[in-house]
């Protein structure tokens, strides 16, 4: 190892602080690691060491070859943007997305046929679900929003990040929490908070990692040389502050030991149902929503090259949205031990959050006159406009489940499952995914996509999956709502439970298969995106628009 | 502070928080001589760099 004698051979402030934490980390999780007696916390003490050294020895490694590094630096900007954690987190998200999604599937066949639990703990449906719910929301949505944030601050501030090390930190540390939790997930480790089931250890280590991320956020920020704060910015900044508030409120836990994986929580009753769903909805409100619009206010711009509709719109948007959402939580908690007062507060802010999702839904959507004709022969963008429109029908149906009467009937259904469903494939991915094609060339410096048929095709096969899975969970939900509630002439209940679970049997076979449809979009984004990375470009006349290649699927 | 002190506090005062926090919002999109500094601020990603 010859040492360069340059500048740039010196250790930066971050990598020894890091390094430095990692040390005690490591001595830390080892440590545990010997004194345990609880299984799942011995293998993830182990996981933690393991993991601590891998980063000791990346930040020596980085270290001497620094020079090599920054030489390699992406040669399209003038500015040297930090754009290697951003491709990380790119493959990252391709990878977790998949995986979450065939998760999500196992599951959904495994309500459809129960056999397929297979009589083992590990993989039965109680600790798949929150494996699949997890590694979508969090770490495919949240790699997504990692990739996306460290792009679009860098390029709308025109600065670099900060630091050397830091924002790598967050890369790995992210992909650690997640590691931790789902394999926790697979043994039984869980708080039993819904999306929030990582144990006490996993929600602390979750928490450093977002502080740096919010550090290395800001950091870009005040290095701006643009002095307006791009809007797109606004919105990351309050999915970050928000999401570090909501998951340290509702993680305050006591754990039975420092060497045991079980902890209990410092609320009790309704008073912990409420700070649930407080986090619960804002984390709707503020991971896949306020995230994800400030995706579309950057990349819905840069696709269609026209500025935002309205500026000044997506201003008030911003504003009233994260005012509101904070409130609406209540509304998962109608007709339960809840203040009457509190839960129609929640109804009341849930309905008056049609009026800023609708705005932002038609700040986003206007950006396109004058544009729209590019529908026709920009399949990327054509995703990104359906996920807006879907971001409006499930803002639209959000609101109307809330309203108390027509909880009575949805709440605990499978509609409820049809409507999340509805925001998390036709808003929340659907965004990403246009999100990703259009960042793949970008990163990689190709001039275009490996191949926009395939990109048509994904967009066709995975809509078609979609429209399966939200209809047949309408029926099966409404279905589900109104046996539960019918009584005979006696007053008794008409259908006992188990009639009402073989009702729902067919729409699940429909629900699974839709998501068979929507896991081999996702393939096929994959190897697009794939030989896009590697500079491959299919040959294909680019004269013939993509949708007038027949589709399999496009006559429904 | 009884609970329902708080209880009332916050749907009457939470009220008049809300419509002042909004009206600020609107009033600051919509000044006049912000405009030029919005137009400027929607050409942001578009710029090449």
């Amino acid at each position: 190892m010859t040492r360069e004698t340059t500048a740039k051979a010196k250790m930066p402030l971050d990598g020894w602080v890091i390094a430095a934490a990692l040390v005690i980390g490591t001595f830390y999780a080892t440590l545990t690691a010997a004194r345990t007696e609880d299984p799942v916390m011995s293998v993830h003490a182990y996981v933690f060491a393991g993991a601590f050294l891998l980063g000791i020895f990346g930040i020596i490694k980085a270290y001497f070859d620094t020079s090599e590094s920054l030489a390699t630096q992406s040669a399209d900007a003038p500015i040297e943007y930090d754009l290697k954690v951003v491709k990380a987190g790119v493959i990252a998200s391709v990878f977790w997305g998949i995986a979450g999604f065939i998760a999500g599937d196992t599951i959904a066949f495994q309500l459809a046929y129960p056999d397929l639990n297979f009589d083992t703990s590990f993989i039965n449906f109680g600790r798949l679900r929150p494996l699949h719910t997890s590694a979508v929301i969090f770490a495919f949505g949240g790699n997504v929003l990692l990739a996306t944030s460290f792009y679009v601050v860098q390029r709308t501030c025109k600065a670099r990040l900060p630091g050397v090390f830091s924002s790598w930190f967050v890369f790995w540390g992210y992909q650690l929490f997640i590691v931790v939790a789902a394999t926790g997930y697979l043994m039984g480790a869980t708080q039993g908070k819904e999306y929030a089931e990582p144990e006490w250890y996993t929600d602390i280590w979750l928490t450093i990692v977002w502080v740096v991320y919010l550090l290395v956020f800001l950091g870009t920020l005040w290095k701006r040389r643009e002095p307006h704060i791009y809007v797109a910015n606004w919105f990351y900044l309050a999915f970050i502050v928000t999401v570090a508030m909501l998951h340290i409120v509702n993680n305050l836990t006591v754990p039975v030991s420092w060497t045991s994986s079980k902890s209990y929580i410092l609320f009790a009753g309704v008073q912990d149902a409420l700070t649930q769903w407080w986090y619960g909805h804002n984390a709707v409100g503020f991971f896949l929503t306020a995230g994800f619009l400030a995706i579309m206010y950057y990349f819905v711009p840069k696709r269609a090259n026209r500025p935002v509709y309205s500026y000044r719109l997506s201003i008030v948007h911003f504003w009233s949205l994260i005012f509101m959402y904070i409130w609406a939580g209540p509304h998962h908690l109608h007709y339960t031990a809840l203040p009457d007062w509190a839960q129609t507060l929640g109804m009341t802010f849930s309905i008056m959050l049609w009026m800023p999702s609708w705005g932002g839904m038609i700040n986003g959507l206007m950006t396109l006159s004058g544009a729209w004709d590019k529908l026709r022969t920009d399949p990327v963008l054509r995703m990104l406009v359906v996920s807006i429109a879907f971001y409006g029908m499930s803002t639209f149906e959000g609101p109307v489940m809330s309203i108390k009467a027509v909880n009575s009937l949805s709440h605990y259904t499978d509609w409820t499952v049809g409507h999340v469903h509805s925001g998390a494939l036709g808003w929340v991915a659907y965004v990403s995914f246009g999100a990703l094609y259009c960042l793949v060339p970008w990163l990689w410096n190709r001039t275009q996509l490996y191949s926009l048929k395939l990109v048509s095709y994904h967009f066709w096969i995975s809509t078609f999956g979609i429209l399966l899975y939200i209809t047949s969970m309408w029926v099966s939900g409404i279905l589900q709502g109104l046996m539960w509630r019918a009584y005979d002439d006696l007053g008794f209940l008409e259908y006992s439970f188990v009639e009402t679970v073989e009702a729902m049997n067919p729409f699940y076979w429909i629900r699974a298969i839709g998501g068979a449809f929507f896991v081999i979009g996702s393939l096929i984004m994959a190897y697009n995106l794939w030989r896009t990375a590697r500079g491959d470009v299919r040959t294909e006349s680019r004269s013939l628009a993509p949708e007038a290649v027949p589709s399999p699927v496009a006559a429904e | 502070m009884e609970y329902n002190d708080v209880s009332t506090f916050s749907q009457t005062w939470g009220l008049v928080y809300l419509v002042v926090m909004f009206l600020g919002g609107v009033i600051y999109a919509l000044w006049p001589k912000n405009k030029s500094k919005f137009d400027h601020a929607a050409q942001i990603p578009l710029e090449d760099d």
